[in-house]
């Protein structure tokens, strides 16, 4: 399920898109994540508040929302771009990776939500390819 | 049994009062087949599923895509009972339709994203999302039942 050029060409656009309302994005993103699928929250036990906009649900929303864009520039290796980022959740956060794909969902249902008009099942497409290679490349480290 | 609270009842009532079957059932199928197009296999007899742009204007499919909303109307009149409810349904999909059950769950997931288009972030809000969402699990879990 490699990228073509075309759905690079799509992801870059809608990110562009994004751009606008990131921290938004990031915030319901996480909110829902955590409220919709509890069992993601064991990974954040040591927040003081794990309510919906609450402020660590804010923060960690745009670090996330920081990670898919640095995602994007690099996009055409995102196996070596995203090696860093792999290590952390590989031997420091140890995330599931089944949670990638739950995060995935979250996000893609906000930018539905955000973005009725622009979020075309062809730009849907784009990007779920796209979230599903980050995924790939994020559990690269992990054995 | 599944158990369901007054909100989540109320959260999922609300969601199907304001869906226009016509419209959103078409626009899920089409969507679960273009993000996920191995799903076209079942769909063999539907004409044109050439590209994106003739999946979105093909009649069949939306004709199916309605049947499919109306198919979950069911679910929604009898919640207490939505495995013995789809217990033919699921038979029908193993037996005959041969289709995978993990496709269930794709679809369920483009539903959930064309309804939450049509909402705002405040209408379509994290309890509400949580409510649809064990709503589909039943679903998804009543229609692979009968998978042997």
């Amino acid at each position: 399920m490699t990228l073509s050029a075309k759905d690079k060409a799509a992801v870059k656009g809608f990110m562009a898109k994004m751009k606008s309302r990131s921290e938004e994005i990031g915030t319901e993103t996480l909110s829902r994540m955590l409220v919709v699928y509890p069992q993601t929250k064991s990974y954040f036990a040591h927040w003081k508040d794990l309510s919906p906009g609450s402020g660590p649900v804010k923060e960690h929303g745009i670090i996330f929302i920081n990670g898919v864009y640095e995602a994007a520039e690099k996009i055409d290796d995102l196996k070596n771009g995203l090696l860093t980022l792999s290590e952390l959740h590989a031997f420091m956060l140890r995330v599931d990776p089944v949670n990638f794909k739950i995060f995935i969902h979250c996000m893609l249902v906000v930018l539905s939500m955000l973005f009725p008009e622009d979020f075309t099942p062809q730009v849907h497409l784009a990007v779920d390819k796209f979230l599903a290679q980050v995924a790939l490349a994020l559990s690269e480290k992990y054995r | 049994m599944v158990e369901w609270t007054d909100s989540e009842r109320e959260y999922i009532n609300t969601i199907f009062s304001t869906l226009d079957y016509d419209d959103i059932g078409p626009k899920a199928l089409a969507r679960c087949l273009i993000v996920y197009p191995w799903t076209q296999r079942y769909f063999g007899g539907f004409g044109n599923l050439y590209n994106a742009d003739a999946i979105m204007a093909n009649p069949m499919i939306a004709a199916h895509g309605t049947k499919i909303l109306h198919g979950m109307d069911r679910a929604l009149k009898n919640m207490d009972d939505i495995k013995n409810t789809y217990a033919t349904l699921s038979e029908l999909h193993s037996e005959k339709l041969h289709v995978d059950p993990d496709n269930f769950r794709l679809l369920a997931d483009c539903l959930t994203v064309v309804i939450a288009g049509k909402m705002t972030v405040k209408e379509f809000t994290p309890d509400m999302q949580a409510a649809w969402r064990k709503f589909l699990s039943v679903v998804v879990s009543a229609l692979g039942r009968q998978y042997h």
